[in-house]
């Protein structure tokens, strides 16, 4: 019996891998092959092999700031979005059909608006004479304008509203599969609601958290536009860096090394949560 | 016969798009906007008649990257471009841009040689200039980059290009080295100097269109500005006011890439665009300075708009040229690579 069931189980694998061929043959071309090129490029200078553009990353203290610059924005983005969007998505979960589709679409509906134009309404909203600083005037809280762009504090600001729909989305789906009864036994045996919260409602949307999380800390580690914009010269990011780069260099090499340590840090960053945190278990068992 | 002529009609369809282009089109570069379409009404458009050929645009703030990558791939996509005279010349240098052959661009005898290098031409005049709130300074603004680095006597919010290109220069003038005692530059001294007055500036500018909106919205009470920024946002009634005084005069310049398909046509029409008549025209639509100085000496410009030219004789003498030399110079690489670190640090 077991032999003869064999063989399908064995031309079911075989369609699985080559209904997967083209997948993977675009993964190929389209990632793996720039990624080895762009590795390849890094070390080249002038035709032959050269460490020179990593020895710069280690010697030139504007590289170590910048690195240090984009991950703290990055974590302070993704720590503020998870803050701020997990009321939204628990709103959204838990109210009736009118309010929930409504909140979704002030979620989503900025999505659909250039990143670039929400940039600009930023600066228009948090510049010396913007809303922010004459409304609090006009409040007489402050009596000079505060400095709240051009600086890393806009950055943030910005950079968070763009990203908060990538943890919003995520999270109230998960919150949305957390069956009522379960709250409802750990109410009746006793539990606070604080108490149901943290070790229950919490431990079952954490899958959406944490996809949420690494899906904005990963893409706010990208950002080029909206430091430029609202960094006022002194937020400097990695890939700003890596654009400058090929104008002052005149080398590939030179920006192709600042994008490998880039995905090296990523790496290194996601291997060590995952230590600590247990996130296939997490994620996985779902 | 039939077949024949089946073939010669493929043949022709095939051709017919690379070959027309091949023979009386180029696809001339610049930064667009409103600059661009200035370009556009006043030499681009004029010079494709006059010359019987096609000019097709595109728009690059920064071209570098781009045609380093059209000289690597050989495949052309752009032939003459508009961008500064120092990378014009650097590209030059790495074999990326084309000689100019200049026994075909005899317009180019009306430029003085400082405007020339073997791979371009001047194009057209701006000026970074110290610009500030004229409703924040009154009667008394800032005249000279001492004053601009004088944070006691007026105080105010600051903004800086980032760009070590003519802020260099401002820092040594601001420092008190004579105009015409800028180059070689003295790195050492700049960047010291800069460094005094980087506390306060509360941003460090990546483009023209940023840099007067910082001004016009009251962001920043002074700042370095390009000339027609200024002017333009003054005409839409902002309090903004700036001095030529110890302005640094700049230029851009036409190149046409090595790789390029379309030499000769190219050439030809570098020669026409620097044309007086033309050059003239460019200051009907946009406050930059034409980069033939004879455009001055035809009677086309009317007096009034003197005033806000960069490069006429009377503005011009208040001001610093930029050296294109120095700063296609492996010295004006350094000073590139050193403001990463300063600006960063």
């Amino acid at each position: 019996m077991a032999a003869s069931r064999k063989p399908p189980l064995r031309a079911e694998a075989l369609l699985a891998a080559s209904l997967l061929t083209p997948a993977l043959l675009l993964v190929a071309v389209l990632l793996l092959v720039p990624l080895l090129w762009l590795v390849w490029q890094s070390v080249r200078q002038d035709g032959g092999f050269t460490l020179a553009h990593y020895a710069r990353l280690v010697t030139d203290p504007a590289y170590g700031a910048t690195f240090l610059q984009t991950f703290r924005i990055s974590a302070i983005v993704t720590l503020a979005c998870v803050v701020l969007g997990f009321p939204v998505a628990w709103a959204a979960a838990e109210s009736g059909p009118t309010l929930r589709a409504l909140i979704l679409a002030l979620v989503v509906l900025p999505l659909w608006t250039s990143v670039l134009v929400r940039a600009y309404a930023w600066i228009i909203v948090l510049q010396r004479t913007g809303l922010v600083n004459s409304g609090l005037e006009a409040l007489g809280l402050i009596h000079r304008p505060v400095i709240l762009v051009n600086n890393e504090f806009g950055t943030i600001v910005a950079t968070t509203h763009i990203l908060m729909p990538f943890v919003v989305l995520p999270l109230y789906t998960t919150i949305r599969t957390i069956p009522r009864e379960v709250l409802a036994a750990a109410a009746s045996l006793g539990g606070t609601p604080a108490f149901v919260f943290t070790r229950v409602y919490l431990p079952l949307s954490l899958p959406g958290l944490l996809s949420g999380a690494a899906l904005v800390c990963v893409l706010s580690l990208g950002f080029y536009i909206t430091p430029e914009l609202l960094g006022g010269g002194r937020t400097y990011t990695v890939s700003m860096l890596i654009a400058r780069n090929i104008a002052l260099y005149d080398e590939w090499g030179a920006a192709s090394s600042v994008s490998v340590a880039l995905l090296a840090c990523i790496f290194l960053i996601f291997f060590l949560a995952g230590r600590i945190v247990p996130i296939d278990r997490i994620v996985g068992t779902r | 016969m039939t077949a024949r002529r089946a073939c010669l009609c493929l043949a022709l369809l095939l051709g017919a798009g690379g070959a027309a282009r091949a023979d009386d089109g180029i696809t001339f570069v610049s930064q667009g906007g409103s600059y661009q379409a200035a370009q556009t009404q006043a030499i681009l458009d004029p010079v494709a008649r006059q010359l019987g050929i096609s000019i097709d645009q595109d728009s690059a703030p920064d071209a570098w990257a781009e045609i380093r990558t059209q000289t690597a791939t050989g495949k052309a996509f752009w032939d003459v471009v508009d961008m500064p005279a120092k990378d014009c010349a650097r590209g030059g240098v790495r074999g990326m841009i084309a000689p100019l052959d200049y026994a075909a661009i005899p317009n180019a005898r009306d430029l003085p040689d400082a405007y020339k290098t073997p791979w371009s031409v001047a194009y057209e005049f701006y000026s970074s200039v110290l610009a500030y709130n004229t409703d924040k300074y009154g009667d008394a603004p800032p005249r000279s980059w001492a004053d601009f680095w004088d944070v006691k006597k007026f105080p105010g919010t600051r903004a800086l290009r980032d760009n070590p290109l003519a802020t260099i220069e401002a820092a040594l003038l601001a420092d008190g080295v004579p105009p015409d005692r800028l180059y070689p530059i003295d790195l050492d001294r700049a960047f010291r100097k800069l460094e005094q007055i980087k506390p306060y500036i509360t941003v460090w500018w990546t483009s023209g269109a940023q840099a007067a909106q910082l001004l016009a919205d009251g962001e920043v009470d002074m700042e370095m500005a390009w000339s027609n920024r200024v002017s333009a946002v003054q005409r839409e009634g902002a309090p903004v006011g700036f001095t030529w005084n110890q302005g640094l005069l700049q230029y851009t310049s036409l190149c046409i890439l090595k790789v390029s398909p379309h030499i000769a046509t190219a050439t030809r029409f570098v020669d026409a665009a620097i044309g007086r008549q033309v050059q003239a025209d460019l200051t009907r639509y946009t406050d930059n300075g034409p980069g033939n100085p004879r455009a001055y000496d035809i009677g086309a410009i009317p007096p009034a708009r003197l005033r806000d030219l960069p490069n006429t004789l009377d503005n011009a003498r208040r001001q610093a040229l930029v050296s294109t030399e120095w700063w296609s110079s492996p010295a004006g690489d350094e000073a590139m690579r050193r403001w990463l670190t300063f600006v960063r640090h």
